[in-house]
């Protein structure tokens, strides 16, 4: 039996995994619930009531590529991610909390619903991972010519066999 | 306008994909609209009011996309 996604008869898919998969993925994917947990909520009740969040681009890279700032100009950016940004961690959190409890070893079958959040999470576990290994478009020749004694190998062949079962989440939902 | 950019994460059937589910683009229609993302840089995915665009930004930072928004007329 191979690993990854297959489509599922009245839509889904079937999801499968060897034990190890299943707990690389569960651990990959808490990883990311850390990332997007909502910072620090306001004082302000209004402003708690209303979700609005901070309006400055985050310091971290892996959370400037999660959560892009939406204008290039700074102030309009600023506004609209202070009302967005709350809800939009929110719903990566839910995701991510989808995946997490449905990694499982064996045959797991996945509703419609439940295969869009694995698509979303999957691609946030990538963007995080992608972004600390400061992958390029060439990860897959670079992998192929990268020495096994070289300290970054297992993190990029991680990195590829995630990429590897995104392509065959997208594919089995077409 | 919202506009897509690459970056080199994004795989070009989940682009495709992700076009085709968030705006019920044809598999012909998303895939022209990656293949520019991916040669050109940046694709204008689509367009129309002011909160709109802001909706449609949203979503494609739900599925992990880089997207930004920008006012068609420039004074």
């Amino acid at each position: 039996m191979s690993s990854g996604f297959k489509a599922r008869r009245g839509g889904g898919v079937i999801a499968s995994f060897e034990p190890a998969e299943a707990s690389i993925l569960r651990s990959l994917v808490t990883m990311v619930l850390g990332m997007v947990e909502p910072a620090e909520q306001s004082d302000d009740p209004l402003e708690r009531a209303l979700s609005m969040g901070s309006s400055e681009v985050p310091s971290d890279p892996v959370l400037a590529r999660l959560f892009p700032s939406a204008y290039a100009d700074e102030e309009q950016a600023a506004e609209f991610r202070r009302y967005t940004e709350t809800s939009l961690r929110e719903a990566k959190r839910a995701d991510a909390q989808t995946m997490l409890d449905t990694a499982r070893a064996g045959r797991t079958e996945l509703t419609p619903e439940q295969a869009q959040a694995w698509l979303r999470s999957l691609n946030d576990v990538r963007l995080t991972l992608g972004t600390r290994l400061e992958v390029t478009e060439e990860v897959h020749e670079e992998i192929a010519t990268m020495s096994e004694d070289d300290p970054r190998y297992p993190a990029y062949v991680m990195y590829d066999w995630l990429t590897y079962l995104q392509d065959t989440l997208v594919r089995a939902l077409w | 306008m919202t506009i897509v950019w690459n970056d080199p994460v994004n795989l070009m059937s989940y682009v495709t994909y992700v076009f085709q589910t968030v705006f019920g683009y044809t598999k012909e229609k998303a895939e022209k609209l990656m293949m520019d993302v991916h040669q050109k840089g940046k694709a204008v995915v689509s367009s129309g009011s002011r909160e709109e665009m802001e909706r449609d930004v949203q979503i494609l930072h739900s599925y992990g996309l880089w997207a930004t928004l920008q006012q068609d007329s420039v004074h």
